[in-house]
């Protein structure tokens, strides 16, 4: 074999076990799921094979369905602004700190060793009837009774911004970091004001990292379903509830199946617009 | 019988001299012989009987299986019991229905409509009674029931029965509005936003024909059943999806009135919580059995499920769960704490329970639970 086939043979050869592991956990999968959404399930809960549309005209024509995704859509966008909102300032000062950098991206970490379900179970503590926001009120004398303020699309909302802030946070640090301070130093020895110097130069720079965040954001909180049970309200279900409830409590694969390729779907196409405009690159970075 | 004991009594009527030392090696022999040739699988059936897998409903109940019934248990055969927990019946059957066969082995089913599911699934075995003689202590009606699904034969042991019934805070509702409200209490405009239920789609539609004056095993109403559950919905705080989410929000005071599981409530109580428990007249009363998978080691799974029935094991784990055992108290002393226990009948002949009709409740199966899981979401 000549060393140019050699060589161009190396990389696939590298890739082979990362290449094998997504098409075994990830495409065969997802294959077996596109299967599934074809079938029928029977009124004993045994699944019919066959090619049946019935699934898809359902998930495609019911308006329940509909509602609930753009309701789901709703909330992760609405967590994505709160996300950023609060995260840009916090990147910010993590990146242009002198010294104890580590120490508060450690911190910014330091959740991700803690279970995401006790994470948000947490919130009870805080939040409920006898948790510890209304107990200090009602210490303080504020109130004279405790106040509701958990199981509410609110709550669901605070617990998806609490599980998804760090990511948004570590995107724009990736971002900010990247980019060279002298230029802000420029452009006010040119005469710009700090804040016209950040609005001019440091965010346009730091749109790809806020903008990778946010993709990861949405795309997370959309096809989360942990939060809106522990946190939400009778009717604060998400679409993810809904694959869950058609595969769990009704044992319906094949509509389960349906639904959960149709959010794939959704957030697959957000995912190729923001490459399309953005590429991946950034999100890689953010990632790493 | 297993095959330690089978061997065992070979070995005893050797020693005994009822078999010469040619016979026994023999036997013994054509015994290795068979087993080795029987099937190339035979050492993973081997091996799947040196452990048996259990799964329940977790917590308190989980708890007292693992102390009065796993560990001597295992002690005793040297089996390992491996103990897994679910949050409810939807959620295993799903995870049964995707795994292997011989994979899970034994599971605590609530209700006789998940029985008949299973069975329908193609998932129920057969035991073979002789080898659970503790059977014979078990309360003759709650068999029968499970015996009328499988074509007079079990694929279970019913193992304790309870109800969900009402629970309430006694600070903020009386004995005597719970009496005069039944469950009605559940769509009570004044408790808005301090009322909670159960996201079951089947405890929903009996509370829902309870308020209608209804039959719940046989509503015919099913309008006004629906609108029963809208109601309760929109005055709801939360439906609770497992025993430790009830009793958290019951403890906490974030709810002050919701059905609940009979033994939970108990365990509430135990704590010195001040929580009433009431069964409505025609309460939804439903039994608990231990039943054996399709694919599972059998002969192993009936000494387990023998062991568990023994009396002293029945009602120390009855005890932990404070569930009543399944054991006829006309048959067996069931010591003091059990005829305090919510819904123990004392004449073993359960009356006063209404059940589940599994075929009523599983015909409707797949159109109520969509229907259900779109009106819990505001529909």
């Amino acid at each position: 074999m000549s060393v140019e086939a050699r060589e161009a043979r190396q990389p696939w050869v590298l890739l082979s076990p990362a290449l094998t592991a997504v098409l075994l956990l990830l495409f065969v999968p997802l294959a077996f799921i596109v299967v599934y959404s074809f079938w029928l399930r029977t009124a004993t809960g045994a699944d019919q094979a066959g090619f049946y549309l019935d699934n898809w005209n359902e998930a495609l024509t019911d308006p329940f369905y509909r509602d609930i995704l753009l309701n789901t859509l709703k909330i992760a966008g609405i967590t994505t602004v709160v996300c950023a909102l609060m995260g840009y300032p916090a990147a910010y000062f993590i990146a242009r700190s002198k010294g104890n950098k580590v120490i508060l991206l450690l911190l910014l970490m330091l959740p991700f060793w803690i279970s995401y379900i006790i994470r948000t179970m947490s919130w009870i503590n805080i939040l409920g009837v006898s948790g510890a926001f209304n107990t200090a009120l009602l210490s303080l004398g504020i109130i004279s009774e405790p106040v509701q303020m958990l199981y509410n699309e609110t709550t669901v909302i605070l617990g998806l911004v609490h599980f998804l802030l760090p990511f948004m946070v570590l995107n724009v640090y990736v971002s900010l970091e990247g980019i060279d301070e002298t230029l802000e130093d420029a452009a006010c020895s040119l005469g710009a004001t700090r804040w016209k110097s950040f609005l001019e130069i440091t965010l346009p720079l730091s749109l790809p990292g806020l903008a990778a965040g946010g993709l990861l954001c949405f795309v997370l909180g959309a096809g989360t379903y942990i939060t809106p049970l522990v946190l939400g309200g009778p009717t604060d279900a998400m679409f993810a509830n809904l694959v869950f409830e058609a595969i769990i409590t009704q044992l319906d694969w094949p509509l389960g199946s349906a639904l959960s390729l149709m959010l794939l779907a959704v957030l697959g196409a957000l995912v190729l617009i923001y490459n399309h405009y953005l590429g991946m690159a950034q999100l890689m970075k953010g990632l790493g | 019988m297993d095959n330690t004991k089978r061997y065992e009594r070979l070995r005893e009527r050797y020693m005994n001299g009822d078999l010469d030392r040619r016979k026994f090696l023999g036997l013994i022999g054509a015994a290795g012989l068979a087993y080795g040739l029987h099937t190339p699988f035979a050492r993973y059936a081997h091996a799947a009987v040196e452990e048996v897998r259990f799964d329940g409903w977790g917590g308190v109940v989980s708890e007292a299986f693992r102390e009065y019934a796993f560990e001597p248990y295992t002690k005793e055969t040297g089996i390992n019991v491996v103990d897994g927990t679910f949050g409810g019946a939807d959620e295993y059957l799903a995870r049964v229905k995707a795994s292997q066969p011989g994979e899970y082995n034994i599971a605590h089913l609530s209700g006789v409509f998940d029985y008949a599911r299973y069975h329908n699934l193609g998932l129920s075995s057969t035991l073979n009674e002789d080898n659970i003689p503790n059977l014979q202590y078990v309360i003759p009606k709650l068999v029968d029931v499970f015996r009328g699904v499988t074509d007079g034969k079990l694929s279970c042991v019913p193992y304790d029965y309870g109800t969900t019934g009402l629970a309430y805070n006694r600070k903020h509702i009386s004995d005597e509005e719970m009496k005069e409200k039944g469950a009605r209490i559940l769509i009570d405009e004044k408790l808005k936003g301090k009322i909670g239920g159960w996201s079951d789609w089947r405890t929903r539609i009996w509370y829902a024909s309870l308020q209608t004056d209804q039959d719940p095993n046989n509503a015919t109403d099913m309008d006004a059943v629906w609108e029963a559950i809208r109601t309760h919905r929109d005055l709801a705080l939360k439906y609770w999806g497992s025993g430790a989410e009830l009793m958290s929000l019951l403890a906490e005071e974030e709810i002050y009135v919701t059905e609940g599981w009979s033994g939970r409530i108990y365990a509430l109580q135990e704590q010195g919580h001040d929580i009433g428990y009431m069964d409505p007249p025609n309460g939804f009363g439903w039994q608990e059995c231990l039943f054996v998978i399709k694919g599972s080691p059998m002969e192993a799974c009936e000494e387990l499920l023998n062991f568990m029935l023994a009396p002293e094991t029945s009602i120390a784990v009855a005890e932990g769960q404070n569930y009543p055992p399944a054991l006829d108290p006309t048959k067996v002393d069931l010591g003091a704490k059990i005829p305090t226990l919510p819904a123990f009948d004392p004449t073993g002949k359960l009356a006063g329970l209404t059940f589940a009709n599994p075929d009523y409740w599983n015909s409707h199966e797949q159109e109520w639970s969509k229907t259900f899981g779109r009106i819990q979401k505001g529909y």
